[in-house]
């Protein structure tokens, strides 16, 4: 599948945006009003702002942004829609949660409300971006139910990194969030691990002769393309890219994750000089880790329509 | 609303086309007709980008592919093989359409998309199995097989013209045009006479559309014959045959 840059960063950026705003609710959930205005006010500003970035980013591959909109009425049957729909309806919780969060006076129920509603609304919205993708048949390497826990895993992983790096920046930092940081790191690495495996040993479900139907009388093989050129099908479902690089951004992913994990214990150890460049270095990595692996996650991807096109299997 | 129109009930019409992988020759006839009368139709323009440069690119809504088939002794058969959108009672490009843009009409099957509400997103390209969508990059929207919805109820046009120009162009009678719902039409009857099958059918979309088998090679001299070598003709036939056969021998 063709990566588009517009939704790697949709879907990472957001990711990461309700992966930080969903563990702030939990935080206002746990500790009653914010007890140091400018971190709080900064870790919700930074959330939303990656939110909005991303929602803006993915109405940037539309060949129609301006009826972006209309997105929002098949919530009955398209994920996409539903996507839609969770990420406009968890503004409401998040805002009512950030105002209550920052004001010292909030009512501690009211807060913790509104802070577990912001947290489940955030999962939701990500689970809705990670079915998307799995809902879709025709692609195997998507169709397959690891994909919504990774993308829930990397949204916890790259949000959690991201308030580690901010509480050790405004000198906050705590052993939980480290804990946080590198448990969804582990995580990551484990359910990419198994995903990988499961892709690899599938061979795909279908020959040449199945999407032809000529199957049932021999060894069907392409001898004519329809078309002297490219086209739209091609290029968008025919996207591949060969194994071995394939296998070197695997590795690369895999290290990014490593090394933000290795940084996240550092700077779990509390030695204050090395405690913040370490939680900086870690989001960074680990929001680059994502968006490697989100390229990888599109141009590994083989769509069952490359059959028509000589693809052996799919 | 992306929510299905149910096609269960008995009765319920379903147009679709029938292929004939038998009598097809692969001339292009049917994808040229198609892209002449969409380009101003329904679903009009189907941009071509760069069409004289190196690369060009065009939305084409009907692609002929062609395929050997080749048997347990080794003997090939060419195959034509048309490739359109298949109106599927279950399109899964229907139900991920986020605007309602991408509908399946009630009343006869068709699956279109409304050009005036499609954002774009392309979602439901990579939701068909078949490749029956493309994108016109000029347009912003998804363009796919109408079957010349503009064509079939016109009554503008002469009666033996109300059927999909790729039907009507078609120079061997390979592709036919009718009511897949109804049992005892005749595209219903070809079928089953046929063996007509569906494209995927474990993708569970339910193609209306259904390709027609390469008929069997009819005796030994076209199925699984031995290739003639030109050397065995060598000291056998007439003077002509005799001759060539010489030369192959000397000659190879």
């Amino acid at each position: 599948m063709h990566p588009a840059y517009s939704v790697i960063v949709f879907t990472t950026a957001s990711g990461m945006g309700y992966g930080l705003l969903a563990l702030l609710g939990m935080v206002g959930a746990a500790h009653g009003p914010a007890s140091n205005w400018w971190f709080a006010a900064t870790c919700l500003a930074v959330a939303f702002a990656l939110i909005g970035v991303g929602l803006l980013s993915s109405t940037a591959h539309l060949g129609h942004p301006e009826r972006a909109w209309r997105a929002l009425s098949q919530w009955r049957s398209s994920w996409l829609s539903r996507e839609g729909v969770a990420a406009i309806v968890t503004f409401a919780p998040g805002l009512a949660f950030g105002w209550a969060w920052l004001d010292p006076d909030a009512d501690p129920y009211l807060l913790g409300f509104l802070g577990l509603a912001t947290l489940a609304l955030s999962a939701v919205t990500v689970a809705c971006t990670g079915m998307i993708y799995q809902s879709l048949a025709t692609i195997r390497h998507w169709h397959h139910p690891l994909v919504t826990p990774i993308y829930l895993a990397f949204a916890l992983a790259t949000g959690s990194a991201l308030l580690m790096a901010i509480a050790e920046i405004f000198g906050r930092g705590q052993v939980v969030l480290s804990t946080i940081t590198a448990a969804s790191l582990v995580l990551v690495l484990v359910l990419k691990r198994l995903w990988w495996r499961a892709v690899d040993r599938d061979p795909g479900r279908f020959t040449m002769g199945d999407a032809t139907g000529l199957g049932t009388l021999g060894v069907v093989r392409q001898w004519e393309v329809p078309h002297t050129a490219g086209n739209f099908v091609m290029n968008e479902m025919g996207y591949r890219i060969a194994r071995k690089h394939a296998e070197k951004l695997r590795r690369l992913v895999a290290a990014g994750l490593v090394l933000a994990l290795a940084l996240s214990l550092v700077a779990f150890t509390g030695i204050e000089a090395l405690a913040i460049p370490a939680a900086v270095v870690a989001a960074a990595t680990s929001y680059a880790a994502a968006f490697l692996e989100r390229w990888l996650f599109f141009a590994e991807a083989r769509h069952v329509v490359g059959l028509y096109y000589g693809a052996p299997r799919a | 609303m992306t929510s299905l129109p149910d096609t269960s009930k008995s009765g319920q019409i379903k147009l679709g086309l029938v292929i004939d992988l038998d009598t097809c020759v692969g001339c292009q006839a049917c994808a040229v007709s198609c892209k002449e009368w969409n380009t101003q139709g329904y679903s009009a323009p189907l941009t071509d980008e760069d069409p004289y440069e190196a690369n060009p690119l065009g939305v084409w809504l009907n692609r002929i592919h062609g395929y050997e088939v080749a048997d347990e002794t080794g003997n090939g058969r060419a195959v034509h093989f048309p490739r359109s959108c298949l109106h599927c009672e279950q399109p899964a490009c229907v139900s991920v359409c986020p605007t309602g843009a991408s509908y399946k009409r009630a009343e006869d099957g068709i699956v279109l998309v409304d050009p005036d509400t499609c954002i774009g997103c392309k979602l439901c390209s990579w939701a068909c199995p078949y490749g029956a969508r493309e994108y016109d990059h000029d347009d912003g929207v998804m363009k796919k097989c109408t079957l010349c919805v503009d064509r079939i109820y016109n009554e503008n046009l002469e009666p033996e013209d109300r059927q999909p120009a790729c039907v009507r162009a078609c120079p061997t009678g390979a592709r036919h045009f009718g009511d897949l719902g109804d049992p005892d039409s005749a595209v219903s009857r070809l079928v089953a006479a046929r063996e007509g099958f569906d494209l995927l059918p474990a993708m569970g979309m339910k193609p209306v559309n259904k390709y027609l088998p390469p008929r069997p090679r009819r005796d030994a001299s076209t199925a699984g014959a031995e290739p003639l070598r030109l050397t065995e003709l060598a000291g056998k036939g007439d003077a002509m045959e005799r001759l060539f056969g010489w030369l192959d021998k000397v000659l190879s």
